[in-house]
């Protein structure tokens, strides 16, 4: 099974091509330019280093979130465009487990952070026993606080990735009581190969879903939206009293 | 199809609108379909950015499908695939390009990011075969106003643009302190044909030294004002008066100002394009006047006014032709100015 793989979520920008047990190609940049800049001429550049037939690929896979709202729809879009002009299905695969996946193997408790503003980071609670991939905890918007009382009540150890690391590292030091670390460069940002391998899974179990029909999981509503369901929601309670 | 036909596929995104069509040579379209936001936006009093942008995403696929469908071709037969990259909002626009990028990508077509106030102008194309450059083109949304000397496809000289509000903006401000809603143009426009547009004497915006450039908000102003004025005197406001007399404000304005741009350029076309330019009033006033100087006068059709991608399809068609090509690292630019590459 081929699959291409995108991942925009984050600050990385990265993509693959994964075949079955192969790493065709990854390529992954960290750098200041839009992911609309990069993205694209990286996967033209790593499917043409490697003679790809894009026709021959079985699925595209994309990080669907959560992550940065423009970067999460450059992607799916990205996705969304292969997907119509290929006729193939898509795979999405969450951000937070695809990153998590980074640390194949690793017996700790996995918890990958992304910075999601207002104080909060996208994150959730992972586990390695022999294969097998465990989620303990979903991927979700929550306060560090809370995310390593979660932690600490599970005894750990636990290692820390992702871009919500360096913003939150000093409020980890404070409030976590068990054992942790923070894992390094080669691993603790989105990679595209993840995103690939997961998606073998995930197309083994039918989780695939149409070009047409894939849209981002933002996990948070937009601002406008909250806005207006708190307003509504106080004219309903000022009508009730 | 003849041989030598260019077919190209045009996406837009730029604002509320999702819009995929195909057209060929540049004025014939095949398929013309747009999804629109409208409704939702509503429920906020004007377009939300992130909201339209999550829109795009939910729709743009279906959106292609449609308009490859219904012209009844594949993407194997295109030549091109074009996309507005600007101006516009940011989120709302990366998603064409994207797209568009990808479609690019997969079946190596050449891409063609276009203006997309250059899409308007050539909205004139589609339904008048016989227009050529050069003319005078003024571009009224709700987004933009601009007076534009078309010199050639693609090279464009901008005599007048907005100092602050757009034209249509000032028709949403309005509507909005009259009590209509959203979106303010077409409410106006259907109140204005009860009210008496000589009731109340609004101001023509001018600018010093600028005599082709717009300025709105002072009219705004003189509205709102007027609005105070009754409350605090406890009369009651003939909504249609104020209607009818803000149009023709405006219209009044728009017309003079391209009627010189024609008789200064001795030019003697002049297109309108651009949400505005579905409005009644402005289309008979721009006609009327434009048959007292022996001007021709063009106007698309009101659905070829609002956002659509079959006016992409037709600005695109030119720059496909002179070999204009963007690479895939094509970024939507918000801010992009009117002839620029």
């Amino acid at each position: 099974m081929k699959i291409l793989a995108l991942d925009s979520s984050g600050l990385v920008a990265s993509v693959a091509i994964a075949e079955d047990d192969v790493l065709l190609a990854e390529y992954t940049v960290d750098y200041k330019k839009t992911h609309s800049q990069t993205l694209l001429p990286m996967l033209s550049e790593a499917a043409h280093m490697i003679e790809l037939d894009l026709n021959t690929v079985d699925a595209i896979a994309v990080a669907g979130g959560p992550g940065s709202f423009t970067g999460l729809r450059i992607g799916s879009a990205t996705a969304k465009g292969l997907g119509l002009a290929l006729d193939k299905p898509l795979v999405h695969v969450p951000t937070v487990d695809a990153l998590a996946f980074n640390l194949y193997g690793c017996s700790d408790y996995i918890c990958p952070m992304m910075d999601a503003r207002r104080s909060q980071v996208y994150t959730g609670i992972y586990r390695f026993e022999g294969g097998d991939f465990h989620v303990i905890a979903q991927q979700r918007p929550v306060a560090v606080a809370e995310i390593s009382e979660e932690l600490n009540a599970l005894g750990g150890p636990v290692v820390f990735l992702g871009d919500g690391v360096p913003v939150y590292r000093g409020e980890l030091e404070r409030l976590m009581k068990v054992p942790y670390h923070f894992a390094p460069a080669h691993v603790n940002r989105q990679r595209a190969s993840a995103v690939a391998v997961l998606a073998m899974q995930y197309v083994r179990e039918g989780r695939i879903e149409t070009a047409a029909e894939h849209a981002p999981d933002y996990l948070r509503p937009s601002q406008a939206e909250r806005e207006r369901a708190e307003r509504l929601k106080k004219e309903q309670s000022e009508a009730l009293s | 199809m003849g041989e030598k036909d260019i077919l190209i596929l045009a996406i837009e995104s730029s604002c509320d609108e999702t819009a995929a069509a195909v057209v060929k040579n540049g004025r014939e379209v095949l398929s013309n379909v747009i999804s629109s936001q409208i409704e939702l936006h509503k429920l906020y009093g004007g377009v939300v950015p992130e909201i339209a942008s999550r829109k795009h995403i939910e729709k743009i696929n279906q959106v292609i499908e449609e308009a490859l469908d219904a012209a009844n071709v594949s993407l194997d037969d295109l030549n091109a695939v074009a996309v507005t990259y600007g101006p516009g909002l940011v989120g709302a626009l990366l998603v064409g390009v994207a797209e568009a990028k990808a479609i690019s990508f997969a079946k190596n077509l050449p891409l063609v990011g276009v203006h997309h106030i250059e899409g308007h102008i050539s909205a004139n194309y589609i339904e008048n075969k016989d227009l050529e450059p050069p003319f005078i083109c003024l571009v009224v949304s709700g987004g933009h106003t601009h007076l534009v000397r078309v010199r050639d496809y693609g090279e464009y000289e901008i005599l007048g643009r907005t100092r602050d509000d757009a034209a249509g903006e000032a028709f949403d401000k309005v509507a909005r302190a009259i009590g209509l809603g959203y979106p303010g143009g077409p409410k106006i426009d259907h109140l204005a044909k009860e009210g008496d547009p000589d009731a109340i004497a609004f101001p023509r915006g001018k600018i010093e030294g600028s005599p082709y450039d717009f300025s709105f908000s002072g009219l705004k102003s003189a509205v709102l004002n007027y609005l105070n004025g009754c409350q605090m005197k406890g009369e009651a406001v003939a909504r249609a008066d104020v209607a009818a007399s803000f149009q023709k404000s405006v219209t009044d304005v728009l017309v003079e100002h391209a009627m010189m741009a024609v008789r200064e350029s001795g030019l003697d076309k002049l297109a309108i394009a651009g949400g505005v330019a579905s409005n009644g009033a402005l289309r008979s006033a721009m006609e009327q006047a434009c048959a007292e100087n022996g001007v021709r006068f063009y106007r698309p059709s009101p659905i070829l006014c609002t956002d659509n991608a079959a006016m992409i399809g037709a600005a695109a068609y030119y720059e496909y032709i002179k070999g204009v090509r963007h690479g895939l690292d094509l970024n939507a630019v918000p801010n992009l100015k009117l002839g620029e590459r």
